[in-house]
């Protein structure tokens, strides 16, 4: 009744105004998705616009993850920040610790009184977003994890079977020992050295990647990534990058594209790294999951997740997080959240969007899609719900930096690990001091 | 000395009418955010700056406490006397040749001055292309020559990549200044020297050379101001200051820590010791170096 006066008198005025017959409401929406991905973003949008009149969702592309973040806080200190930002995994303990700045998603949805139920959400992702306290911060909007992308071809030509991959790191170099006999230059490589080596690394063999189960239980967490565990995969690593089995291609995502091109044979990437690879290689290739250690207890457990959620800004008006909510409740949806699924090699973001999936043959018809999904829907440990410290961006850089000195042959790997874990644990003290308050 | 030439204004206003919007865009532009950095750099922020707190020098202390800090000044060193020695030997060699040129000049020229407009961060990205370890055209040449470039893992190539990268994209900038070092000196005084039996080599060393040297002193502290703050571009796109950090120069570090870290406090500190550096640099080149210049 009430909702239908306002509407009538809006509609007076707006009428009166000579303006459009209904008063929409902006809401801005900062991403960092390019290419492919940004027409994926686009689309939601639109779709969601067309769905109903209140609203009209406005996407900025504004660059990477780090530049959408930067221009983000510089909006926000000038006081015209977007309604909705999307933020990388790494900068999660960053935006959680800016109380001021931002309205958890959870707080957004009741306030607008949408039906909201976190448990819906894969508790593997949404965990991660999720304040100790049990309140959802941010919206999962792509989540993706590291899986192992081989190139079938190539394994055929090397006189291996291309629909058995290798499952644990001696198969890999066994297989890269091959594939370097039949004349690959480059056998096996890696995208995010961080991510896939270590802290994917970590959870999947049910180890601490950070004390203080990596960071979800307090700001006093410290580096533990040097135990004997991680010196010894590092030190293989190290010896298949001497025996030209394993070839570093620099840091971030470098390493995707010498697969995408056929030059390199194998990569540990991210599952988003699908649907690049279905569009551009001209080769036929296939998703595995990250390989283990057989003989360590506990693995393969399950990998930890990478991407970036969608963060709601404070200081906006109340029509306009009503509007965010519909939104988030849009792209929750089971359709919605499958056809985002399928499209980009995300993660499904709700269990309902996973099963509905499956029920659609999608996973049988591409063989390999179910891998990430699998990897993520597991039950958790302490030790590998995720990883969540302050000053992330930091230490991963810290952590290439080391591990390039290791490649090199600067340092020993113990020393090189050792160092790591001191400059990044500086790092942690620094951002347990400027937040204890 | 030449006698100091003087303009007397009869008003006492209209002289700083005049200099007013030179002064305003100085204080705008360089004295406001060199002091904007100052006052950042005794403080601790969050990202968004809804927390901020006084801490006094401890930015600084971090700084002194951290060994990669100090080391990258060594590396500052290295990178800012190769980009200014090579960056004008390389140019000087161009304007003596340009300047010798009677047909095209003007093409040559233009061709020279080209990297000017090309943005640092696509300098870096360009010479990122063709020193690419796997399918760069250069590093693919070097490669059938028998040499192994990987600047991905090894510090001196990636060194001299970003060397490269920085020259050639100052080196448009020094070559115009050059040209027209070499244009302001009279053609009587080689051709009397000429006539005396000077061969192209001497005359160069004797005449040119010394009678450049305004040209080059003014050219020599633009270089090193350049290296110093404008190279962070370069850095991020060619080698994100790896491998390990063997090219991550003082002004990276301070561009990375503000802009990736999100960490202005110690971002502006680092802004501060580099003003002092530079500071120091010039008037050390103005003290010492100048005496050597011949106006």
């Amino acid at each position: 009744m009430k909702s239908k006066l306002f509407a009538l008198s809006s509609f007076a005025l707006a009428a009166a105004l000579a303006g459009p017959a209904h008063a929409q409401v902006e809401i801005q929406w900062w991403h960092a998705m390019g290419g492919g991905l940004g027409e994926w973003v686009n689309d939601l949008a639109k779709d969601f616009n067309a769905s109903q009149k209140d609203y009209k969702i406005v996407p900025t592309f504004k660059g990477t993850y780090d530049e959408t973040m930067t221009a983000a806080i510089a909006a926000f200190r000038a006081g015209n920040a977007p309604h909705i930002l999307q933020v990388f995994e790494v900068g999660t303990a960053t935006m959680m610790a800016s109380k001021g700045a931002i309205v958890p998603v959870a707080q957004v949805m009741k306030d607008a009184g949408l039906k909201f139920d976190p448990s819906v959400y894969v508790p593997a992702v949404a965990g991660y977003y999720t304040a100790p306290n049990g309140q959802m911060l941010s919206f999962p909007f792509n989540s993706s994890t590291p899986v192992f992308h081989y190139n079938k071809d190539a394994f055929k030509a090397a006189g291996m079977d291309p629909e058995s991959p290798p499952k644990t790191w001696p198969e890999v170099a066994l297989a890269a020992a091959k594939l370097k006999a039949s004349g690959h230059k480059c056998p096996f490589t890696t995208s995010w050295i961080s991510w896939t080596q270590l802290e994917s690394f970590s959870a999947w063999h049910n180890t601490l990647f950070a004390t203080k189960n990596n960071g979800f239980g307090g700001l006093d967490t410290r580096l533990a990534f040097n135990t004997p565990l991680h010196v010894r995969h590092i030190e293989n690593l190290a010896n298949m990058n001497k025996q030209g089995l394993f070839v570093y291609k620099g840091r971030g995502n470098a390493a995707d594209a010498t697969f995408v091109s056929g030059e390199c044979a194998m990569v540990t990437g991210s599952s988003a790294l699908y649907g690049n690879v279905k569009r551009n290689a001209k080769f036929a290739s296939a998703i595995s999951t990250l390989p283990y250690y057989p003989d360590v207890s506990g693995a393969p457990q399950n990998t930890v997740i990478g991407g970036a959620s969608l963060w709601v800004m404070a200081g906006k008006k109340p029509a306009e997080y009503k509007g965010v909510a519909n939104f988030f409740a849009f792209l929750s949806k089971p359709e919605e959240a499958a056809k985002s699924h399928q499209r980009t090699g995300y993660l499904p973001v709700t269990i309902p969007s996973y099963e509905l999936t499956d029920k659609s043959g999608f996973y049988k018809q591409n063989p390999g899609t179910d891998v990430s999904v699998t990897q993520m829907i597991r039950k958790t440990t302490d030790k590998s719900r995720g990883i969540r410290l302050g000053n992330f961006v930091q230490i991963r850089t810290i952590i290439d930096e080391e591990m390039e000195n290791i490649w090199s042959g600067k340092k020993g790997v113990k020393e090189g690990l050792d160092t790591a874990v001191q400059r990044g644990n500086e790092q942690l003290e620094r951002f347990e001091k400027a937040n204890k308050s | 000395m030449a006698v100091e030439k003087r303009v007397l204004f009869k008003s006492w206003w209209l002289p700083w009418v005049l200099i007013a919007p030179q002064m305003a865009i100085i204080l705008v532009f360089f004295f406001w955010p060199a002091g904007q950095a100052l006052y950042q750099s005794v403080l601790t922020q969050d990202a968004f700056g809804t927390s901020t707190e006084f801490v006094g020098a401890e930015n600084f202390e971090r700084l002194w406490n951290d060994p990669t800090y100090l080391a990258s000044f060594q590396t500052t060193a290295v990178f800012s006397v190769l980009v200014a020695v090579v960056g004008l030997s390389v140019a000087l060699l161009l304007a003596v040749m340009a300047d010798r040129v009677v047909r095209g000049a003007a093409i040559y020229k233009t061709l020279l001055i080209w990297p000017y407009a090309v943005a640092p961060a696509v300098a870096g990205v360009l010479w990122l292309f063709m020193f690419a370890p796997s399918v760069g055209i250069v590093s693919y040449a070097l490669r059938e020559l028998g040499f192994d470039w990987n600047h991905l893992l090894n510090g001196k190539h990636a060194m001299a990549l970003i060397v490269m990268a920085a020259v050639w994209k100052q080196i448009s900038y020094n070559f115009l200044f050059f040209l027209a070092g070499l244009q302001s000196i009279p053609k009587s005084l080689i051709e009397a020297a000429a006539i005396d039996g000077a061969r192209p080599w001497r005359r160069f060393w004797t005449i040119v050379f010394p009678l450049l040297s305004p040209t080059t002193f003014f050219l020599l502290v633009i270089n090193i101001v350049y290296a110093f703050f404008d190279t962070f571009a370069i850095v991020d796109t060619a080698t994100n200051g790896g491998p390990g950090k063997d090219t991550a120069i003082l002004v990276y570090k301070v561009y990375y820590d503000g802009f990736k870290a999100l960490d202005l406090g110690g971002s502006a500190a680092q802004s501060v010791v580099l003003m002092v550096i530079v500071i120091a640099l010039t008037v050390v080149q103005f003290r010492y170096v100048e005496k050597k210049v011949q106006y």
